[in-house]
């Protein structure tokens, strides 16, 4: 295959960023997009240019870290895909490829397409959690949980943290990726327990942050990786109206 | 001399005494204890945030110690214990199908061929059961039963069920949880969290691990810190084999400049070949994404008959179809251990019985579970699985077979440590799958979630008291002192060296070029003749890298070519001691197989009479050959052996 690639060119958070022209004459169906940028990055490398500086680790869509904006959608054309495990296959022959970072919210360019998700941590450190002391902890059968509960649990805790939803929404809102913790543990008994005081400080942090509203624009669930339901969203602002009418307490 | 009699004291495994079920509760009942008012006098500093780093950080910290925790990713949350999808073990029996603490123990030992350390073994099945109730009162969303109680499934090399799970993402579960205990110690300024940093150097000074030289990925800077104790937990080094299960960033670098410092290495070239991974599909390939090995619960794998079969697998009868893991072992079928598992397979693709187009694959076939179970029954169990499979291959698995292939996955060699997770050098400890200790020369599925949160939430945060307890008086630790400019030197002269050689080769080209040799030479099978040519195969391609190697950019900017080239420089030294490590052990044992060390039928032939023993190698200098010591094993308790799956 042939591909040519216009992509985002920027050296560092305070300077002026631009797409550049590339072009790949070899590129193989088979190849991960990410390897497909590996070739083009040994060619830029031989010829004495500075390499793509793009986010990656796992390249098997669980660690959340690659995330780029792929003609004009969050981790490309394919549902439930992060970019990682997105082929060349998806793309045509000849086809012209929009190379962008996640932008949006409280999210900055590092330098080309990598970028700081540390706002994620600080919401997280907020009160994405039980508070459990480590060491110790009371026999895991002792409070029953249903299999659907489980279930449903799971769903919510399946997020990478990847920012693909910060990244799509046209308000830069990180609805989705807080209120999926928030839910997560709110489903089970466990998290139950401080539910109120989790909400208040992790939105608190969200707002802070400098992340947009949620206006249910649902963009986030369709290019969410792991699809993510929005309806983690709605549990958020129940979660969230609840512990404003009752407070903290009861 | 005296130098002689030193190694021999710091082979101590301090392997406390009495009997074996005793060992851990003597050990907590007698180890001494830093009181909480003086945790605060206290620093220590972690490397790694998976879970064994997480683990050890947040209990450090809640135990009262101030820690400074490090990851080179960008947020600890993923680092690649993420990435583990079957589960994790422990004894709870609550199937009723007759484990406890002793079968695991046994199976454990017995897995890795009767080469680990008893009393390691046995603490690691005993805190097995504290690990769910924690992880679940962590909000762990493990499977569960319609009645609401924790669900089990089994995995290789054991007969009862004791693996729990949460889908096929129970690693990025296990690890959110310890995560999530991390960021509240963040929030509790009890960890100073420094993601994106990259430990490039230790420190010691008179001996002692007194902190570590890093540097900053995003800015070029380089930065002391100091402790009175360094704990290593930055994972196994499998992607020295360039193609691996692994992440692109894991690397050897911090235990190798450990090991440069004199830190011993344990049994390095000891690497798991996980069965089920995807197959390689051409030469552009970056990585291999595994399977988990959950899916051999229900399904199938076979080969065909004929060689160089170029049908469809659909139209290939059942009597052409050799099943060779039910052929060969049927007592455990395809839940074979992994080693065995692999092995096998590569027999079955050598002979000519590959499949696919690189002929380099087996099929893993879920034709009769979809049958006796549905459809919606494997979906639930494995749909995650599945779905990643169709993304990469483009094949649908309800309806055809996978392709499976085996690849380099687990280390099970690495920082030799004592009971107390200690290594050679004073106050640096190592944990999870950075250290060698439990799993001997093949660790059994779902043991290694287990071995990283019980190494980081229920060892480490006694034993490292017991050493911490001298240090009370100590005060800070002065990073001006000149044992850290001279590190710091180091550091910058080396990445300098990197950058200036300017040459016409990429970091990528030395990486594929040595994962290709270890491949070939010290993966699922190796001999003398192979390990020799790999020596002098891997001397001469590390000339060829500093003298020929380009990376861009200068070392004061974020500069990822120079992190990956500081990460092979280290691999194409280590890549040579693994080769030294399998030429020096004449047997075979679990996954390291020579093949001049095999029984008539082809299996594993262990020599307990010459190789009862851990190989503990120290550094002697660059372009030195490596100085063996040995950590005799001792079984008191267990009865050895031949493992034999067949029955």
């Amino acid at each position: 295959m042939k591909i040519k690639l216009k992509i985002w060119r920027q050296i560092n958070a305070e300077s002026k960023g631009k797409l550049v022209d590339y072009s790949l004459d070899n590129v193989e169906e088979d190849m991960s997009f990410l390897e497909m940028l590996d070739l083009l990055n040994e060619e830029l490398i031989l010829k004495g240019e500075r390499p793509v500086e793009f986010d990656h680790d796992c390249r098997e869509g669980i660690c959340g870290t690659c995330g780029l904006f792929i003609n004009g959608r969050a981790h490309g054309p394919l549902a439930g895909t992060s970019t990682c495990q997105l082929h060349m296959r998806s793309f045509k022959d000849g086809e012209t490829i929009y190379i962008e970072p996640f932008r949006g919210g409280a999210f900055n360019v590092i330098r080309d397409l990598k970028i700081d998700r540390s706002s994620f941590d600080r919401i997280m450190s907020k009160g994405g959690y039980i508070s459990t002391p480590v060491g110790d902890a009371p026999e895991a059968n002792a409070v029953p949980i249903t299999h659907d509960q489980a279930e449903s649990a799971f769903d919510s805790a399946a997020c990478i943290g990847c920012g693909a939803c910060v990244a799509t929404c046209k308000n830069g809102s990180a609805a989705l990726f807080t209120s999926a913790k928030i839910t997560h543990l709110a489903k089970l008994p466990q998290g139950k327990v401080e539910s109120r005081a989790r909400v208040l400080k992790m939105v608190e942090q969200m707002d802070e942050e400098g992340f947009g509203h949620c206006t249910n624009t649902l963009a986030c669930q369709v290019e969410c990786p792991q699809e993510i339901s929005v309806s983690n969203i709605d549990r958020m602002n129940w979660e969230y109206n609840k512990a404003k009418i009752l407070g903290k307490g009861d | 001399m005296i130098q002689q009699e030193l190694r021999e004291q710091l082979l101590d495994a301090k392997i406390p005494e009495g009997p074996l079920a005793e060992k851990w509760s003597r050990y907590k009942a007698t180890c001494r204890l830093v009181s909480f008012n003086n945790k605060k006098k206290l620093d220590i500093i972690v490397i790694g945030t998976g879970l064994a780093g997480s683990a050890a950080a947040a209990s450090f910290a809640e135990a009262g110690y101030n820690v400074k925790s490090f990851c080179f990713q960008d947020s600890a949350r993923r680092a690649h214990s993420v990435a583990a999808q079957g589960g994790v073990n422990s004894a709870k029996n609550y199937q009723n199908d007759g484990d406890n603490i002793y079968r695991m123990f046994y199976d454990t030992l017995k897995g890795g061929d009767f080469r680990a350390r008893e009393a390691n073994v046995y603490r690691l099945a005993e805190c097995s059961a504290n690990l769910i109730d924690q992880a679940v009162a962590q909000g762990v969303p493990f499977a569960r039963e319609y009645g609401g109680y924790l669900s089990n499934r089994s995995f290789g090399g054991v007969q009862v069920r004791r693996t729990f799970y949460a889908r096929g993402q129970t690693g990025q579960q296990l690890l959110l949880g310890s995560y999530s205990a991390l960021m509240r110690q963040v929030e509790a300024k009890k960890v100073k969290l420094y993601t994106k940093h990259e430990m490039l150097e230790l420190v010691t000074i008179n001996g002692k691990a007194r902190g570590i030289i890093v540097r900053n990925l995003d800015t070029g800077k380089i930065e002391r810190h100091g402790a009175h104790a360094v704990v290593l937990a930055t994972g196994g080094f499998g992607k020295i084999y360039y193609l691996s299960t692994l992440a692109m960033g894991c690397n050897g670098s911090a235990i190798w400049r450990a090991h440069k410092k004199g830190a011993f290495m344990a049994c390095p070239s000891w690497t798991q070949i996980h069965p089920t991974s995807l197959p390689q599909s051409g030469s552009h390939q970056s990585k291999l994404t595994l399977m988990s090995e959950s899916l051999r619960n229900d399904g199938r794998i076979w080969v065909p008959k004929k060689k160089n079969e170029d049908r469809n697998p659909n139209d290939i009868p059942e009597e052409e179809r050799d099943y060779y893991l039910e052929r060969k072992y049927p007592a455990f079928g395809n839940l074979a251990p992994r080693d065995i598992s692999s092995r096998a397979a590569k027999e079955m693709i050598d002979a000519g019985h590959g499949v696919g187009p690189m002929k380099n694959a087996v099929y893993l076939d879920f034709k009769t579970a979809i049958a006796e179970y549905g459809e919606d029954t494997i979906k639930e169990r494995y749909g995650n699985l599945f779905r990643m499979y169709e993304k990469i291959t483009g094949i649908n698995a309800y309806k055809q077979p996978m392709k499976i292939s085996p690849a380099a996955h687990f280390s099970m060699g690495g920082l030799w440590v004592d009971y107390e997770l200690g290594t050679t050098i004073p106050g640096l400890y190592s944990l999870g799958e950075c250290n060698f200790s439990d799993h001997g020369a093949n660790r059994l599925g779902a043991n290694s979630l287990l071995q990283a949160c019980v190494d980081g939430y229920f060892i480490i945060p006694y034993t490292i008291g017991n050493y911490l307890a001298d240090d009370i008086k100590t005060g800070p630790i002065d990073t001006s002192q000149p044992e850290f400019e001279e590190a710091e030197q180091h550091v910058i002269k080396n990445l300098e060296k990197l950058t200036k050689i300017d040459g016409d080769r990429t970091t990528d080209y030395f990486h594929k070029k040595l994962g290709k040799i270890l491949w070939d030479n010290c993966a699922v099978s190796r001999s003398e003749k192979g390990l020799l040519k790999a020596i002098e195969d891997i001397k001469q391609l590390r000339e060829e890298f500093w003298q020929r190697l380009k990376v861009p950019g200068t070392p004061q900017e974020i500069n990822s070519e120079l992190e990956k080239a500081g990460r092979v420089a280290d691999y194409l030294e280590l890549g040579e001691l693994m080769c030294y490590d399998a030429l020096t052990r004449n047997e075979s044992c679990g996954a390291h197989f020579r093949e001049e060390y095999q029984t008539e039928d082809g299996e594993a032939m262990r020599n307990d009479e010459d190789y009862n023993f851990i190989s503990c190698w120290q550094y002697n200098g660059f372009d030195q050959e490596p100085i063996l010591h040995k950590e005799s094993l001792h079984f008191e308790e267990a009865k050895v052996i031949t493992r034999n799956y067949k029955k």
